[in-house]
């Protein structure tokens, strides 16, 4: 599948926006950050800000984008318009927690089950825009019981390493943030390690013969001619494909990007003096963003299509 | 609304013969002339005279070669166009409404007012049909040419999709393959029409004629021995010609 940087980064920056503010929406129902209106701006603006960006990237691969108000109204059968009516749901517990953090000095009572909810529903739109995906048959590698998982725990590893780095700049780090940023990173690699080793192993269902049907009728189907000299919409589209050499290199430097070098980052973070400290936090989250891109950048390039079965590509 | 009709009774699609196709592109070539001034117009050319012509297609038509089965070694012809699936994903997962399928004959269509060209319905159909205007920036598919199957101004024995009407070979059908008494219906039982892809679950209405036997295959000869000369040797009358001949 063509990967489509528009969409990468709305992927990537919305997920640990929406993971950033499950951690701060569930933080402030224990108590356990500080209600300070600097740092509650800060981060309410970096958590709806990377959303938000997301959200207007994700406008720009539409060939229409003037008309993205209709894209609300398909919830019943649509995974792309739950994703926007939860995103735009999210919203309201988010600004009214925005509100009593930044205004009123109050993370207390009805702004705790304010920020409860918009955890909530956090959580619920990673899903939805993970269900995209895994709801599209054509495409094996989306298709499947991983992709759910490895977008919830990305999303919100890489929000509990933005609040690490956050709350080191703030002087407010508590340890329970490291560890749970060290935890859901592990969660993380061992979720894509097993999405590769699945994607890897799995067999196709569909072949050039099944696509044509005349395998039942012939032991050998090839191509003798395609329909056209030139490339089409849905071979561009559909047909791009990475080599396996290269979606190798890039699994790795995913690997000690996204995964290696924020775990050891975020464990100095942990025992070393404030200084260093923030250094390595502020490092890791510069590490975990460029990891976290490739990542989705293999996602999409080692996706194939079903359609690309009639091409022989 | 992108949530499904209940299965209505008639299911309007197309019967293709892989047998008596003969790859002449005239469905494709009819089917863009027909569709760039109807329904779903413009299809735009992008680079029309030129390389890198990006141009949108309802139809297109695929050659395969296959090797050793019941019908031979032969070169299938192959066209392919939206099959107007009992259970389209890719009217499911449209976020607009753009994206529908009809409850009174099942055709899959799109209200280009409403799309917003973000492909997704384009990644759900494992047939690739659906190709993006990008001039347009809407998404475009076969239509079944409701524009021209419904037309009360075209004489009655017109009023067929126009890649049936132009087909020279009479490999395309058009009928209602909800009524098993209809000709494709019949015609799909008596062939044994049959599905593409039906691994995927989308249930196409569309259905394809499998090659017939060839002659060939049933006298036990490949193309291959026939181009290395040791074909079967005919006898009687053909084989005095052939010794004359062969001086």
């Amino acid at each position: 599948m063509h990967p489509a940087y528009s969409v990468i980064f709305f992927t990537t920056a919305s997920g640990a926006g929406f993971g950033l503010l499950a951690w701060l929406g569930l933080f402030n129902a224990f108590g356990m950050l500080p209600t300070t209106a600097g740092f509650g701006f800060a981060a309410m603006a970096l958590s709806l800000g990377l959303i938000g960006g997301g959200l207007l990237s994700s406008t720009l691969h539409l060939g229409r984008p003037e008309r993205f108000l209709k894209a609300f109204s398909q919830w019943r059968s649509s995974w792309l318009s739950r994703e926007g009516v939860a995103a735009m749901a999210t919203m309201v517990p988010a600004g009214l927690l925005g509100i009593g953090w930044v205004f009123l000095g109050r993370t207390d009572g009805v702004f705790a089950v304010m920020g409860l909810i918009a955890a909530a529903l956090a959580v619920l739109t990673i899903y939805t825009t993970a269900m995209i995906y895994r709801s599209l048959p054509p495409i094996r590698q989306w298709h499947n019981d991983l992709v759910v998982p490895g977008y919830l725990v990305l999303g919100l590893a890489t929000g509990a390493v933005l609040l690490v780095a956050l709350s080191a700049v703030f002087g407010v780090f508590k340890p329970s943030f490291g560890w749970l940023a060290a935890l859901l990173t592990v969660a993380a690699f061992l979720t894509k390690s097993a999405y590769w080793t699945r994607i890897d192993t799995g067999k196709p269902a569909s072949t050039i013969a099944t696509a044509t049907g005349l395998g039942a009728f012939a032991r050998e189907v090839r191509m003798f001619e395609a329909p056209h000299t030139e490339e089409n919409f849905v071979m561009r589209e559909m047909g791009y494909h990475v080599a396996r050499g290269h979606a190798e290199k890039l699994r790795g430097i995913a690997r000690i990007l996204l995964f290696a070098v924020p775990l050891v980052l975020v464990l100095i973070t942990l025992f070393a003096p404030p200084v260093p400290a923030l250094f390595a936090a502020l490092a890791a989250v510069l590490s975990a963003g460029v990891g976290v891109v490739v990542e989705r950048w293999l996602f999409f390039a080692e996706a194939t299509h079903n359609s690309m079965l009639f091409y022989q590509r | 609304m992108t949530t499904l009709p209940e299965p209505g009774r008639k299911k309007l699609g197309l019967v293709i013969d892989l047998d008596t196709c003969v790859g002449c592109h005239a469905c494709a070539t009819n089917c863009k002339e027909w569709n760039t001034s109807g329904h779903s117009a413009p299809l735009t050319d992008v680079n029309a005279y030129q390389a890198e012509q990006r141009g949108v297609w309802f139809n297109r038509v695929f050659s395969y070669e296959v090797k050793g089965g019941s019908c031979g070694d032969r070169t299938v012809h192959f066209p392919k166009n939206c099959l107007h699936c009992e259970t389209p994903a890719c009217v499911t997962v449209c976020p607009t409404g753009a994206s529908y399928k009809r409850a009174e004959d099942g055709i899959v269509l799109i209200d280009h007012d409403k799309c917003i060209g973000c492909k997704l319905c384009s990644w759900a159909c494992p047939y690739g049909a659906r190709e993006l205007d990008e001039d347009q920036g809407v998404m475009k598919k076969c239509t079944l040419c409701i524009d021209k199957i419904y037309n009360q101004n075209l004489p009655e024995a017109d009023r067929v999709p126009a890649c049936v009407s132009t087909c020279p070979s009479k490999a395309r059908h058009f009928g209602d393959l909800g009524d098993p008494a209809s000709d494709v219906s019949k015609l799909v039982a008596a062939r044994g029409g049959f599905d593409l892809m039906p691994e995927q679950g989308y249930a196409p209405v569309s259905k394809y004629l499998p090659p017939r036997p060839g002659k060939k295959a049933a006298a036990g000869t490949s193309l291959t021995s026939l181009a290395q000369g040791n074909a079967s040797k005919p006898g009687g009358f053909l084989a005095f010609v052939d010794r004359i001949l062969s001086r």
